[in-house]
């Protein structure tokens, strides 16, 4: 692996640490759609995941068409967010983890987010998984790298 | 970082570690008198457990749930209780747990220990709320001395600590606690000192009992008053009470016991003991510069200082809002034992034959005067069991929130509410009444010419199996067209009841719900969990916490079957003014009776969902709800909203009971509903009770859900999360 893909993915485990929230763009009939997830990566930033309900939009929109793109970022809502705060988009295919390995997967997304062991144990919270293919890293206002994760 | 300090050490610390009580025990030591061996938990321990735990996340997630200003007291109940059980299912990182254990180990090995709070700022002279935090007697162990000093950080978090959170400046981001673990005294006699007598300055008030002070603080023993010169300490006067019972170190915790003949008829002090006491408390006042509140006891003859704190004028006593009446709802044990008795014994079957003979009045042999006179008596009556509902019915259903607590200190389940499961099957008397409801509609499916009968809005004959059968429903609960409040037709209610039933019989009928743990495997935990000499003990609780369940309903229903009586007097009242014939003095007669005057505001009051149009251009739709999930499971249906009592007639199949708070009058309807949305907060209120009977999704405290919502909209309740998710157009 090249040093700057190192220091790119670097960089972004970097963000998604200390990050709790991400926009999720999700959509369905050709109409898309935005929401805020709690979320976590894993070691090698192959897979993120969240929780939602499966009464909501995005669950319905993200099982009608798994193709989704998770935002991101570290702005502090200042001007100089412009050019401080890191930006990184993932695109990928979302679906609910029901694998065997589901409860080691769970455990490792509530260590970021303990406060929501309740909620996931509900029957009706559904457990994603977003197998990610390609990161878009923007900093400095408008540098953007692009990582490949998966083909 | 050492996790127990000494009592030398507690200044040194300052009162931001140590808390108020702690720094006040350690200045009294200072001083040269006498108090229990005493170590302190400074608040930095308290710190570093919610840091490395992270449940403060939890914690934030639970209080920020909901505004608070939005909140009922059940609701608050309801955080705290799940903030306790947090706490006591995380536990303490295991580098502090090691060094506690052995230095608690090294201070009390197996002796009897109190647990306290001591929060910063508790015992100030600007915000005394003495009892908002909890305190522990006789814990005998590391291991539960450990898990008491839990319990005593999630006071912190105690439902009496929510409501007043504003003037504790109860702040998550900033509030600490401290605890001090105390040896156990082994009072003889115990009481308190007030410094000054709240309704005379200048006098002082002396309260003594046998035994452990515990008693008195509870309530549970009424203590002798002395009432002293403030400034002389001279005795002006002493009330003495029936001494009968004093409180001792139990197994673990506190345990009640009849006193001697001789102490029956003794003053657990005499003059020179009283006058020592206020001399102390003098002391102490000089010491901190204020009147003190102090506790005492005398082991051996020996005074012991237990705590001090000053007096202030704004304890909560003082509120002039409704929490002081909530916390009234606290009871101990012993006096839920014996407002049990009083509800079981006296008041039920008070009622119950209070009904009965109003239920054999005759109003058609009735002058207008007589009728008059009948339904002001009612009315009357009414008032007065309504009265008796809110003083004795609804602080007896705090054993139900008692057992919880119990259960959880004991099994220390990860869901706080699993103790619900071994108050369910109680023979609820609504679950009586719906089984009737449940025969009658029976009928009408196995009958195919009394279903074409009653859908051509005829009543079969008075010795028909179904009309014997209707007429003995009538007479066990009252005309539900009558009793919802419609109060203008009670001979079958326009024939709203047999709408009802003609519904009832379309599908097979609901079955109580079958599913969930194994209760015979819950109960053996629970038992499990208490020592043997406890066994007695945690059987009462649960005995307590189940009829508490019971009654919690059945009362509505005695309190429904009198306001029935009332209703039927009234009823008699408005035929009579709406006859064409009656004369001008029986009309005037009647319509001077306010409860043939009254337009009720209930029935009238609007409530227009907040929506605009939505063929205008612009429009707002509610799409998801939040409240509180209170009974597991998801359904989808039509959204009934429930104004006024006589929407509960048009009741289908399927559909979702949405209603500002399920009142007795509207349980009949829940076996036809597929989940129940109350606005009212709360899991252990009454619609929740019921819906879990019939293992219904609940939620509650789903706030503004009768303005958010729309009358016949589908709607999916997921009981799990407490979510309410409205179906709204494609995008």
């Amino acid at each position: 692996m090249d040093d700057n893909m190192k220091h790119s993915l670097k960089q972004i485990t970097t963000l998604f640490d200390s990050q709790m929230l991400a926009v999720l763009s999700t959509q369905s009939r050709d109409q898309p759609y935005a929401s805020l997830v709690a979320f976590a990566a894993d070691d090698n930033l192959e897979q993120l995941f969240f929780l939602t309900p499966n009464t909501t939009r995005k669950y319905e929109n993200l099982i009608d068409s798994p193709k989704v793109a998770i935002l991101v970022n570290n702005s502090v809502n200042q001007a100089d967010d412009i050019y401080n705060a890191i930006s990184v988009t993932g695109i990928g295919t979302a679906a609910v983890v029901e694998t065997s390995d589901k409860t080691q997967l769970l455990n490792m997304y509530l260590k970021k987010h303990p406060h929501l062991k309740g909620f996931s144990k509900a029957p009706t919270t559904a457990f994603i998984c977003v197998a990610m293919k390609r990161y878009f890293m923007v900093n400095q206002f408008q540098n953007v790298v692009e990582i490949q994760v998966k083909s | 970082m050492k996790p127990l300090l000494k009592i030398e050490d507690f200044i040194n610390n300052g009162i931001d570690q140590v808390g108020g009580k702690a720094f006040c025990l350690a200045k009294i030591h200072e001083l040269g008198l006498t108090v229990p061996k005493t170590v302190c938990i400074p608040c930095r321990i308290y710190e570093n457990y919610l840091k490395h735990t992270r449940i403060k996340d939890t914690i934030l997630l639970e209080i920020n749930r909901k505004p608070f200003k939005h909140m009922r007291w059940e609701e608050i109940w309801d955080i705290s209780l799940r903030i306790r059980n947090l706490f006591l299912t995380t536990p303490i990182p295991q580098n502090i747990q090691k060094d506690l254990f052995s230095l608690v180990v090294e201070s009390f090995g197996k002796n009897p220990v109190a647990v306290r709070s001591s929060a910063p700022g508790e015992d100030n002279a600007a915000s005394s709320f003495a009892g908002l935090h909890d305190s522990f007697l006789n814990i005998i162990g590391a291991n539960n001395i450990i898990k008491h000093i839990k319990l005593v950080w999630a006071s912190l978090y105690s439902d009496a600590a929510l409501l007043y959170r504003k003037e504790l400046g109860l702040d998550i981001h900033t509030s600490q606690m401290a605890v001090v673990i105390q040896e156990l005294i082994p009072s003889d006699r115990s009481g308190i000192f007030f410094g000054m007598n709240p309704s005379n300055s200048n006098e002082s008030v002396i309260e003594s009992v046998y035994g452990l002070n515990q008693a008195l603080v509870d309530g549970d023993v009424d203590p002798d008053r002395w009432i002293l010169s403030q400034a002389s300490g001279k005795i002006l006067s002493h009330i003495e009470p029936v001494r009968k019972q004093y409180a001792y170190p139990n197994t673990e915790g506190v345990g009640f016991a009849d006193l001697s003949e001789e102490k029956n008829q003794t003053p657990p002090l005499d003059d020179q003991e009283v006058f020592q006491i206020w001399e102390t408390g003098r002391k102490m006042e000089a010491l901190f510069g204020r009147p003190q509140d102090m506790e005492w006891t005398f082991c051996n003859d020996q005074l012991i200082i237990l705590q001090s704190r000053p007096i202030t004028s704004v304890g909560f006593k003082e509120s002039d809002d409704k929490r002081t009446w909530y916390l009234t709802l606290h009871r101990s044990y012993e006096n839920l034992k014996k407002l049990y008795i009083k509800i079981e014994q006296h008041l039920i079957p008070q009622m119950i034959a209070e009904a009965k003979r109003l239920g054999q009045t005759n109003f058609q042999t009735m002058t207008a005067e007589l009728l008059c006179q009948e339904i002001e008596k009612r009315q009357t009556l009414y008032d007065h069991w309504v009265k008796v509902y809110w003083a004795d019915f609804i602080p007896f259903a705090h054993g139900i929130r008692l057992f919880g607590q119990i259960y959880n200190d004991a099994v220390t389940p990860d869901d706080p509410y699993e103790f619900m499961a071994l108050l369910e099957n109680t023979g609820l008397k609504s679950m009586d009444r719906n089984r009737l409801l449940e025969r009658l509609a029976q009928m009408i499916r196995s009958n195919m010419d009394l279903k074409n009968m009653l859908e051509d809005d005829m009543i079969p004959e008075m010795d028909h199996p179904f009309r014997i059968l209707l007429d003995k429903f009538v007479e066990e609960f009252g005309d539900l067209a009558c009793t919802t409040g419609s109060g203008n037709e009670c001979q079958y209610g326009d024939n709203g009841i047999i709408r009802l039933l003609i519904e009832f019989a379309k599908q097979p009928p609901k079955q109580k719900h079958t599913d969930g743990p194994d209760i015979k495997l819950l109960k053996e935990n629970y038992m499990n969990s208490f020592p043997a000499q406890k066994e007695k003990f945690a059987a009462d609780v649960l005995h307590l916490g189940r009829e508490s369940y019971r009654l919690r309903d059945d009362d509505n229903i005695h309190l429904g079957r009198i306001e029935a009586r009332l209703i039927e007097s009234v009823s008699e009242g408005q035929s009579r003014l709406s006859d064409p014939l009656i004369s001008t003095d029986e009309q005037k007669m009647l319509a001077q009776i306010p409860a043939l005057s009254m337009v009720s505001d209930d029935v009238s009051r609007s409530l227009e969902p907040a929506l605009s149009d939505k063929t205008s251009k612009r429009w707002f739709k509610s799409r998801q709800i939040v409240g509180h999930p209170a009974g597991p499971g998801i359904a989808t249906g039509k959204a009934r909203l429930v104004k006024n009592p006589q929407d509960l007639l048009d009741f289908k199949q399927g559909d979702v009971l949405v209603c500002s708070g399920v009142d007795l009058n509207m349980t009949f309807v829940i076996p036809l509903a597929s989940a129940v949305v109350e606005e009212r907060g709360g899991t252990l209120i009454h619609g929740a009770i019921i819906a879990r009977e019939y293992g219904l999704p609940c939620i509650t405290g789903a706030s503004q859900a009768m303005q958010l919502i729309e009358d016949g909209e589908q709607i999916t309740i997921d009981g799990y999360l407490g979510i309410i998710t409205c179906k709204t157009d494609e995008l």
